[in-house]
């Protein structure tokens, strides 16, 4: 089976000023492009030829999972984006993230001090358990929550890639503006 | 005494267009400043207070994380900084010729050796030429602010040459391009630097 770059719901230059239509025109046609064709060449003649993402994601070592979990973590990345977002979640995963985190800006504030806080390249994750738990964690380079048998619902990347041409050192401003870009309607579905 | 950001010998723009003004502007006013600040609040008031950077990083597997990330983060950039030159290029000669010709072959086959580890570093971190206990060299490389001097290190020993792989050390201006950068690097090696390391 080979992997695809798939295509996005919205145009390069859709979450300016945010994100920059030229740091999507990198972090999706070069960085995200180049993890898929990675990951398509490294799994030929493997036992992972044929099999599909979230079992390489869970299964894999090396080169093969670092590609195919940058594969699947840019894709959840770009996907929970809209012009426009923002705002707050609704339903259910509202109750949720108030139960837990006591209101959506204490969520917000602990979700931003997760990634501010990933030590070089990485990404900080919403996820829930079995029993529906919500918790944050923080994954270093390619990570993936799914190891860990952890169901992701929001994930902000803070590999420098994603914010550097448009905000440099400044990482908690990039943070603090992807929370209005986000399509809370995409992210409460997974939950 | 508390750690001091260094001065750079040259001017921001001296490395063009190998590296741009901006990115070493930004790069040694805010990431290694932040690394030099966050590095005195880690051992302030601590038993580390006083050691030297050398000697802390010896001794890191004892030591928090925020010692660990800062403190790496302020001896590599000290380093990369005085590594660099805008007379710099071409090739060492003397010993460490001598020594490069022994532990790789070539000249060119220690730059091909050091072009795969920086380019093949995945995520963040630095790619060295570390001078070993027995006086070999080694090309290594390490992830995150972590470097050779550690005792948490793959490999050990004494790191004469360093390129930090950091996407913000290129990024604004080859951006996914990492082995561009690494070529370009080798114009601006200050092998004199190198030399007087590799001599200590």
């Amino acid at each position: 089976m080979s992997f695809e770059l798939p295509k996005l719901p919205y145009a390069l230059n859709a979450l300016e000023p945010v994100i920059s239509q030229k740091t999507l025109e990198f972090h999706y046609g070069k960085h995200h492009q180049a993890y898929v064709n990675n990951l398509n060449n490294l799994i030929k003649g493997t036992e992972f030829e044929n099999a599909d993402l979230d079992t390489i994601v869970k299964k894999s070592e090396g080169g093969i999972f670092n590609n195919g979990a940058q594969v699947w973590n840019h894709t959840f990345y770009f996907m929970s984006f809209k012009p426009n977002g923002g705002g707050e979640p609704k339903g259910a995963l509202a109750e949720a993230i108030n139960s837990t985190f006591g209101s959506f800006d204490k969520f917000k504030e602990e979700f931003s001090a997760a990634a501010a806080t990933v030590f070089g390249s990485g990404w900080a994750w919403l996820v829930k358990n079995d029993a529906g738990a919500l918790s944050i964690v923080k994954e270093s380079n390619a990570g993936n929550p799914l190891r860990d048998g952890l169901t992701p619902i929001l994930t902000c990347d803070v590999w420098e890639h994603a914010y550097y041409l448009d905000k440099q050192n400044l990482r908690p401003k990039y943070i603090e503006e992807f929370f209005s870009i986000l399509d809370w309607d995409v992210v409460s579905a997974r939950y | 005494m508390a750690f001091e950001l260094p001065q750079l010998e040259y001017a921001y723009d001296a490395l063009e267009p190998h590296i741009d003004a901006r990115t070493m502007e930004i790069h040694h006013t805010k990431h290694h400043a932040t690394y030099t600040a966050n590095l005195n609040g880690a051992v302030e008031g601590t038993e580390l207070e006083g050691q030297s950077i050398e000697t802390i990083l010896a001794n890191i597997s004892k030591h928090s994380v925020a010692v660990r990330n800062n403190g790496g983060g302020f001896y590599n950039h000290n380093l990369f900084w005085t590594v660099m030159s805008p007379n710099g290029g071409g090739k060492p000669s003397g010993e460490l010729a001598s020594a490069i010709d022994k532990a790789f072959g070539s000249f060119d086959a220690l730059k091909e050796t050091f072009n795969k580890a920086a380019a093949t570093r995945f995520g963040s971190g630095w790619a060295w030429l570390v001078k070993q206990a027995d006086g070999t060299l080694a090309v290594t490389s390490s992830a995150n602010q972590d470097n050779p001097l550690m005792d948490i290190a793959d490999v050990k020993g004494t790191p004469i040459l360093g390129l930090d792989v950091w996407e913000h050390a290129y990024y604004l201006h080859y951006q996914n391009k990492r082995p561009d950068y690494i070529g370009a690097f080798w114009n601006v090696v200050n092998w004199d630097e190198v030399t007087r390391r590799f001599k200590v």
